[in-house]
Order: C-alpha cells, then sequence, then structure tokens
C-alpha cells in the first residue's frame, strides 16, 4: 500500500516554540527570560570553543575532532530539560551536552587528543563517557535506565544518537528492549542530516526518525532541534513522564551539522552550499539572540560581553588542558583491570624503562 | 556431600549468587520459564522472581549492551548468551564496549558482568553451536576469560566470576553439563581466577588443557601411566585471561617437555600462546619442541565429521610419546 504523502510529517509535528525569526510562538514554559540570556551566553561560549578546537587540530594540538556547530539548542534544550538526579548517556559530538551536565570542556580536546583521561567523567556529574562506535551507548542507555528501575531509583536517564545511529542495528534492539522493559529513558536523536557524506534522504526511506517509535510501541516526538525552548521543555516533560514509569520516549531533534563531520573532512565534496546557508540562516544562536534584542534582554554592549566572556572561558579551558598534559605514561596499565595482573604488571615495568629511554 | 553434574553445580551458584546480592540478575533467551536451553537457569525465575531472572527479546548484541548499562548502573548482571558461535553478533559489545569501560574512564566506571556461553563440540548440534572461540576473548585486554572443566569447579569460577570487578567470559563446556558427577558442597565457595589447577603432580612431561579438553588429558594421562609407564603432570589452566603463567612454567621447568590441547582452532590458538610463553621463559629446561593437539584449520564441522575432527586421548598420547622421543 503506498504511504500517503505527508502522512508521517502530520503525525510527527514539528514541535516549535522559538521560530526561526526569533519570534515566540508558543509558551516560555518551564524558563525564564533571564535564564534565556544565560543559555545564550553559554551557546556563544561553546560556539567559540568548538570553533577554537578546530584550529587546536589545524595546529597540531589534538587529534581528529568532531565540532558540534549548529547543534547548540538540541543538546543544551536535551541537557537542561533533565533533572539532578537524570543522567546523560552521549556520543562524541555531544560536548555541548557534557559540559551543561558537569564535565568540564577540556574532557572534548582530551578526546581529541586520546588522554586517558578523556572518559574520566567528575565523580558528581551523571554522565557516562562519550561514545565512539555508533549507537553502541545506546544499549547501554536502556542498561542504565533498567538498573534505575530496578534499584526504584526516581531518575530517568537520556541518550543521544544521530540520524546514521538509526540505522545501527544496535539501535533497533535498544528501542525494542527499553520499550519491553519499559525503562525509564529518552531517545534522543539529534538528526543533523548527515552522517558524514551520506544525507539523510539515502539514510533512510522514512519520512521522519520519530515515527519510528510506531514500531516500538513508544511515543515518538519530532521538534525543531535549534529552538532551545522547545527543545527543553519537552525534555522536561518527557523526564518526568519517564521518571513516574511512563517511558521510554523517542525524540527526533531536527537540526543540522553545520560544520564538517570532523576535522578530517571536507563537506564541499559532498553538499551544495545553499543547503548551509539556508540551515545557517536557522542557527540556533542566532535565534536566541534575535528573541532577546527584541525583548530588550541583550543589547550590542551584551553581546559583545558575552564574546568577551566566552573567550575567558574558552581560554580558561585551554590552560587546564595545557596542565593535564602533564600525564604519565604507565597509567596505561592501571585501568584495564581492577587490579595489575601479573602480565600486565611486568610489561608496565617494561614500558617504563622504555619511556625513561626515549626520554634520554 | 551431595554429587552434582556441572548443570546442577551451576544452577546453584546462580541461584546462590541472587539470595546473597540483590544488585545480581540473571538475563538471556529462554532462561526465565525454560531454564534456558540447557537448564542451567532452571526453577531461578520462581524463586527469585522475572524481574531478576529475565527472559529477554532474541538478539545478542541487546542482551550484551544492556548488560554493559545495567552494570555501569550499578548492578551485577548475568548474561546468557545461548552458544558461543553467536557471539560475534555482540562482539563490539563485549570487545570494544564492556572490556574497555574501566579503561577509557579511567576507573570512574567500570563493567561487572558476567557472560554465561554454552561451548564445545561433540554434542551434534547445528552449524554454528559447536565453535571454541576462546582465543578471541585471551586476545581482548580487558575481559577475563575462564572455564571449568568439573563441576566443582564450575560452581566456585561462577561464584568467583560474579563477585569479580571485571566482565567475565565464562565458557561452559556443553558436553560436560552432564557427563559425570563430582562432590559439590552445598555452601557457597569461590576458586580464584587466573589460578590454574595442577589436576595430577607428574614428572615426565606437562599437559596443559582446560574446559572441554580436560577429560581427553585426563584420559590420555591415564594411558600414558598404564600402558608406557611415563607419569605426566596434568595442568587444567581454568582462566584462560590472564593466564597463570608461573603454574605453566614451573611445571614445564620440572618436566623438561609440554604438551597443549584445545578444542579450538590451530592457528593462532591459545595453545600457539601457551607455547610461545614456556619458549620464551623456560626454553633451556626443554627436551623437546612444545607439542599442541587441536582442531583443524577448517570451520568447526558439523555432525557427521566431529567426533574424527576433535583432539581424542590417542593424539594425546601420540604427541606426549613424541616429545618423550625426540
Amino acid at each position: 500500500m503506498p504511504m500517503q504523502a505527508g502522512s508521517m510529517e502530520e503525525q510527527f509535528p514539528l514541535i516549535q516554540r522559538l521560530n526561526e525569526d526569533g519570534e515566540l510562538v508558543g509558551e516560555l514554559g518551564i524558563v525564564d527570560e533571564q535564564g534565556l540570556v544565560d543559555v545564550y551566553r553559554s551557546m556563544v561560549m561553546l560556539r567559540r570553543f568548538d570553533e577554537r578546537a578546530w584550529n587546536l587540530q589545524r595546529q597540531g594540538v589534538i587529534g581528529t575532532y568532531a565540532p558540534f556547530k549548529g547543534q547548540e539548542a538540541a543538546q543544551l534544550g536535551a541537557a537542561y530539560g533533565l533533572g539532578a538526579r537524570d543522567w546523560l548517556v552521549p556520543t562524541y559530538r555531544d560536548w555541548a551536552a557534557c559540559w551543561a551536565r558537569g564535565v568540564p570542556l577540556e574532557h572534548g580536546l582530551f578526546f581529541a587528543k586520546g588522554h586517558p583521561r578523556m572518559g574520566a567523567v567528575p565523580e558528581e556529574a551523571r554522565v557516562f563517557p562519550a561514545q565512539v562506535v555508533i549507537a553502541a551507548q545506546t544499549l547501554h542507555g536502556v542498561g542504565l535506565a533498567w538498573s534505575l528501575k530496578l534499584r526504584r531509583e526516581a531518575a530517568a536517564a537520556l541518550v543521544t544518537f544521530g540520524d546514521g545511529a538509526a540505522s545501527q542495528g544496535d539501535t533497533h534492539e535498544a528501542m525494542n528492549f527499553g520499550s519491553v522493559f519499559g525503562v525509564p529513558l529518552i531517545f534522543f536523536c539529534e538528526n543533523n542530516h548527515w552522517a558524514i557524506s551520506v544525507p539523510l534522504e539515502r539514510q533512510m526511506r522514512s519520512e521522519t526518525v520519530a515515527q519510528r517509535a510506531l514500531a516500538y510501541g513508544m511515543e515518538g516526538f519530532r521538534v525543531d532541534g535549534n529552538d532551545y525552548v522547545a527543545v527543553v521543555n519537552l525534555v522536561h516533560d518527557l523526564a518526568e513522564r519517564a521518571r513516574r514509569g511512563e517511558g521510554p520516549f523517542l525524540v527526533e531533534a531536527v537540526t543540522y551539522r553545520l560544520g564538517a563531520h570532523t576535522t578530517a573532512d571536507d563537506p564541499t565534496k559532498y553538499r551544495a552550499s545553499d543547503e548551509e546557508q539556508r540551515w545557517e540562516q536557522r542557527d540556533p544562536i542566532r535565534r536566541l539572540e534575535r528573541f532577546l534584542l527584541g525583548r530588550g534582554l541583550l543589547d550590542d554592549a551584551g553581546i559583545a560581553e558575552a564574546e568577551e566572556a566566552a573567550l575567558q572561558e574558552v581560554e580558561a579551558t585551554l590552560e587546564r588542558f595545557r596542565q593535564a598534559l602533564e600525564e604519565d605514561p604507565a597509567v596505561l596499565f592501571d585501568h584495564v583491570y581492577a587490579e595489575l595482573t601479573p602480565q600486565l604488571a611486568a610489561q608496565r615495568d617494561r614500558f617504563v624503562a622504555r619511556a625513561k629511554e626515549v626520554e634520554h | 556431600m551431595a554429587k552434582l553434574t556441572m548443570a546442577q553445580a551451576l544452577n546453584q551458584a546462580l541461584g546462590q549468587a541472587l539470595e546473597a546480592d540483590e544488585r545480581v540478575i540473571v538475563l538471556g533467551e529462554d532462561v526465565g520459564r525454560d531454564g534456558g536451553v540447557f537448564r542451567i537457569t532452571d526453577g531461578l525465575i520462581d524463586r527469585f522472581g522475572a524481574e531478576r531472572v529475565i527472559d529477554t527479546p532474541l538478539a545478542e548484541s541487546g542482551i550484551v549492551g544492556t548488560s554493559v548499562g545495567l552494570a555501569m548502573g550499578g548492578m551485577r548482571p548475568v548474561a546468557e548468551i545461548q552458544f558461543f558461535g553467536f557471539i560475534y553478533e555482540t562482539m563490539d559489545q563485549i570487545a570494544s564496549q564492556a572490556a574497555r569501560v574501566r579503561f577509557r574512564s579511567m576507573g570512574r566506571f567500570s563493567a561487572p558482568l558476567v557472560i554465561r556461553t554454552p561451548y564445545g563440540g561433540g554434542v551434534k548440534a547445528p552449524e554454528i553451536h559447536s565453535d571454541s572461540l576462546e582465543a578471541l576473548f585471551v586476545h581482548t585486554p580487558g575481559i577475563k576469560v575462564v572455564t571449568p572443566s568439573n563441576p566443582y569447579d564450575a560452581k566456585g569460577l561462577l561464584l568467583a566470576a560474579i563477585d569479580d570487578p571485571d566482565p567475565v567470559l565464562f565458557l561452559e563446556p556443553m558436553r560436560l553439563y552432564r557427563a559425570f558427577r563430582d562432590e559439590v558442597p552445598e555452601e557457597p565457595y569461590r576458586v580464584p581466577l587466573g589460578v590454574a589447577n595442577v589436576v595430577r603432580a607428574g614428572r615426565d612431561i606437562t599437559l596443559i588443557g582446560w574446559g572441554a579438553s580436560m577429560p581427553v588429558v585426563l584420559q590420555a594421562a591415564d594411558e600414558l601411566v598404564a600402558r608406557h609407564d611415563v607419569v605426566p603432570e596434568v595442568v587444567d589452566l581454568r582462566t584462560l585471561s590472564p593466564l597463570d603463567e608461573s603454574t605453566i612454567i614451573q611445571s614445564v621447568q620440572r618436566t623438561q617437555r609440554a604438551v597443549v590441547v584445545h578444542e579450538a582452532v590451530r592457528s593462532a590458538g591459545l595453545g600457539a600462546e601457551v607455547a610461545a610463553l614456556i619458549q620464551e621463559r623456560a626454553l633451556l629446561y626443554l627436551e623437546a619442541p612444545v607439542g599442541r593437539v587441536s582442531g583443524y584449520d577448517t570451520p568447526y564441522p558439523m555432525t557427521m565429521f566431529e567426533d574424527l575432527w576433535l583432539p581424542d586421548a590417542t593424539q594425546v598420547v601420540s604427541a606426549a610419546l613424541a616429545a618423550l622421543r625426540f
């Protein structure tokens, strides 16, 4: 039976509260105007960090880095929509979300540096180490949320993944398991339209990612991922419902990867610049800025001040990153198992001796 | 003391682990009402309920991947993969995920889960149901690999594996599930991981095996004593990763000869690692090359030819005599 055109897009309408022109088309909900100024300032800082990380790779300071430019609203909305006891299970492109949940931003640089501390999330942050293997974390999100349920903890989890990951078997197994066991989890798809060079329409024949929720017997939602107000309100509501035992849920945050896949990628090879320009008009930061300017909550001086504060914060992050480079290479051996095995103890000694040789 | 089969000993261990620690859960395909296709989890759902003895959807990556998240979230999942040959379905979740959680978080997180799976041939099972793939996981840092060869060790090793702070792959030789009975104490006890067992002390040659191969090795040892006046020392590795190197080396230094026996295919099998280890650490003690008795470098054959394919005691005796006459 041929599918009716537009039927799924109608069934999963795009939820929006702040439109592309920065006009409020819904309610502010859980956010207040002053809070939005703070979010704006955070987004500016995160954008500057992201740009700086790109340059650090070009300078040879770090290795391959995956920029999140354009996805700030989706990530901050997801992160701030969660409650204090809730968990985030992120990917390698979620440094904005991680930062908002208490992971210092230099961990993004650690990750690109291959620093052993990359996944050493601070004890107080309820965040898993960023995942590299596409979709592997979706199952971890289910398991984690399941553990919260089994331990009767009033908390939920949110696992992020991309539109490319929506094709992986693990994602489908995760949605099925999550649904069968009724876990308090939000599957949060950052649909940025590109999986390296493969566009969304070649990734799947379904009109939306959200509609896949139907197949797994859960509720699905499609939200404007460049609209912070819409995302944070949706995640807040769903987290609360998940904690009440109504999960899991699937959220498709429709956004766009404004940058390259990684520093090793050149998108001019596979996508048209007019598409990029179109999405730059929908930039989440520009949108929030327009809203705040229109409300008189921000002016030119405020913008300049946000930029200045952003630069200072990025510099401070870089300073913490540089200080962390004094790492003992022998730590490589210390966390393979809880206790050093006899083999690893012997190999560690040889490695340390070799490190000394190389030094001299 | 009760005489139990390995299947009964494992069932008892699981029941005691579930009883002692509410973080322990058992999950897998058909492990609930059915009690597992080999009945290892028989009756557990009645004692502990469907929330802790869980029939999962049929998806191996889903079973192990959710177990990783459960373990990182503070639970102690004991997952069952119905047959070892299906492990490839969840290779990423074991090798790239479970085994690396501690390492990539510098100890902030760990994944203390146990993956139990029946393995090995000789039970006339269908294709892909009889493979011995232990070498893949011995080659994977961050996970421990354990395999019992008798009911006593099965219970003690499984309880130790569930206690262990790191992920453990627990390989159960399916043809030994009900092959014989052992005295198994009722109360919980642990057989420590990482410690090989010198099953028989000897002087002329060291025979090294594990899991499903041990009855073959022991039969060969009997024959060597009875018919060839050779007194072999027999070592059951029990834990394949991390290997108990010192037990192997000390034994070979005494006997000066060694034969390694495994059911897995020959090339790059664990036997190669053991042989390399012996020549590295005991070369000048050796009177003969280290012998290997193993499967062949073919896919595991199906039922028709499996008896011919599997190592038997005659081959082990021949390899031992060749080493002695070298």
